[in-house]
């Protein structure tokens, strides 16, 4: 049984053809359900999806692996799969992932508290007030053109080469992506909504309270999202500068000693970290929003 | 000069937009417990007159009274989608006692077994009654209605007319129905009033016994003249 899917709509037999053809057209096609055709197909064409999902990656691996093998790729520049997998065993036996991943956590949290409180504040303040929205929408805009990536030489002079310059470098990346939708989430409340709750005799704050923040919170847990996803990147850039520890000190000391499995080990600790990251937000508009409809999770 | 009987007295009201004078001169007077459906063709200031009312404009001139509680059904039901459904009813207010009173207005257009969905749940039909009851939990005098039948399916707007029947029989505010629908405002109404030019151009009061039916030679003639007045010739 094969199926067709033309943008998520499965076509499971070829329908009829119809207009030109010669026959004959007068009669009937059946197109009632067949027996039992609906359920089996349904779990293995999910079946038939996960493994064509994986089939691309597990050809590269091993692709990969007998490259290394046979020696087509030097370990130095490419190490294997399995020389990978030993590093990061080694990491985990030395304890060295363990005191580190708490130390790069910690920082891009700590950022992502403090930039996206002051997004969400500020864009709080842009959205429901005029006068907020006077202030600091326009120097916002401006600002948030500047990538984040080069103020990394600025902070270095302006916070040194410690914890304070990563910290900065990760409030600098997390700030915007949460002001730009919490602003946006509560300009994009529906005016018809707010006159609605006047006439109910709402008072501003109540309005603001009721009305505005609860509409806004799917672009609110948007931001929070890019905000995520920002502060490991900022993490990332921010653990270059320096690192004493954390995953940035690993691929640091990896690299001085030329030791390409532990980097690309470390490398896939900072993508784990983003999936993971990603995950949670997930879990967190799942539970913030049960109005919404049903989320996928993952 | 007001009256306590009265539930609008407006008076010389001028109201503009721009260069156009979207209400000028327009008098209205509106007994409480009055059903007063008006039609008119788009763009003659119902929706204007119905926002003087209802207090979301202001007119440029004349005076404007009004019953101090008033409610408004939208076109739209305008729930708050992150709300329940009670919640939207007594929207602002939390506790037992704001519930009880929202399962009560519930009850009354007969979602009781609605009471804690989300309103994206609902059909267009029983989001509208959720609107009904939000705006009757307030105990309005005065209930502005602005076509909140218009987006219903034919089936579904039947029966919002026998609720709000009844809800007006049963809580006896003043009502202002604006409407394209004429069939619907000679069911409805103790009075009929067109709009045209910003003006009142007919009163026409409907003296059909209730419950009333879409049938009877009052019915049609009452359905002819009003057409005929809107620009529609029936034959």
């Amino acid at each position: 049984m094969t199926s067709i899917v033309f943008n998520s709509v499965t076509v499971t037999r070829p329908l009829p053809r119809s207009g030109l053809q010669s026959g004959d057209d007068t009669g009937l096609i059946d197109l009632s359900p067949q027996p039992n055709l609906a359920r089996r197909k349904s779990a293995r064409a999910r079946w038939h999806r996960v493994m064509l999902r994986a089939t691309m990656p597990l050809v590269i691996l091993l692709i990969w692996q007998l490259a290394s093998t046979f020696g087509l790729v030097t370990p130095e520049v490419l190490p294997s799969p399995s020389d990978i997998g030993s590093a990061f065993a080694e990491l985990v036996r030395l304890g060295d992932l363990q005191a580190a991943l708490p130390v790069s956590l910690g920082r891009a949290l700590t950022g992502l508290a403090i930039g996206g409180t002051t997004g969400l504040a500020i864009g709080l303040f842009a959205g429901l007030w005029r006068i907020g929205e006077g202030l600091f929408d326009a120097p916002l805009q401006m600002l948030r053109t500047i990538p984040f990536i080069a103020l990394v030489p600025l902070f270095i002079t302006w916070f040194g080469i410690g914890e304070l310059a990563k910290l900065m470098v990760i409030i600098a990346a997390t700030i915007f992506p949460m002001y730009l939708n919490t602003y946006a989430g509560v300009r994009g409340v529906d005016p018809k909504l707010i006159e609605a709750a006047s006439i109910f005799g709402l008072s501003h704050r109540h309005t603001a309270w009721h009305v505005i923040l609860p509409t806004a919170l799917p672009s609110i847990l948007v931001g929070l999202r890019y905000a995520s996803g920002a502060a490991l990147l900022a993490l990332v850039v921010a653990e270059q500068i320096n690192a004493s520890s954390g995953i940035g000190y690993i691929l640091n000391n990896a690299n001085m000693n030329q030791r390409s499995d532990i980097i690309i080990a470390g490398i896939l600790v900072y993508a784990a970290l983003g999936i993971a990251i990603d995950l949670l937000m997930r879990m967190v508009e799942h539970l913030a929003l049960p109005w919404r409809a049903k989320l996928v999770l993952a | 000069m007001s009256s306590p009987d009265h539930a609008v007295e407006l008076h010389q009201v001028r109201r503009v937009f721009g260069e156009r004078a979207v209400l000028d001169g327009f008098e209205l007077t509106i007994r409480s417990a009055e059903f007063v459906a008006v039609l008119g063709p788009s763009g003659t200031g119902k929706t204007t007159l119905l926002r003087l009312l209802s207090g979301l404009d202001q007119a440029d001139a004349g005076s404007v009274r009004v019953a101090r509680r008033r409610s408004v059904v939208f076109q739209e039901p305008r729930l708050v989608p992150a709300k329940r459904v009670w919640q939207n009813v007594v929207l602002g207010q939390r506790g037992s006692a704001a519930r009880q009173q929202a399962v009560a207005a519930l009850t009354e257009v007969g979602l009781a077994d609605h009471v804690d969905a989300w309103p994206k749940t609902l059909s267009g039909g029983e989001a509208q009654r959720v609107a009904v009851a939000r705006a009757m939990v307030h105990e309005p005098g005065l209930l502005l209605l602005d076509e909140p039948f218009a987006s219903l399916d034919a089936l579904t707007r039947i029966r919002m007319h026998e609720l709000v029947a009844q809800l007006w029989q049963r809580h006896r505010p003043a009502v202002v129905l604006v409407t394209h629908d004429v069939d619907e405002a000679i069911l409805l109404a103790d009075r009929v009033i067109v709009l045209s030019h910003g003006c009142v151009t007919l009163d026409l009061p409907i003296g059909i016994p209730r419950p009333r039916g879409r049938t009877g030679r009052q019915f049609a003639e009452l359905r002819a003249s009003l057409l005929s007045k809107l620009g529609v010739l029936v034959h």
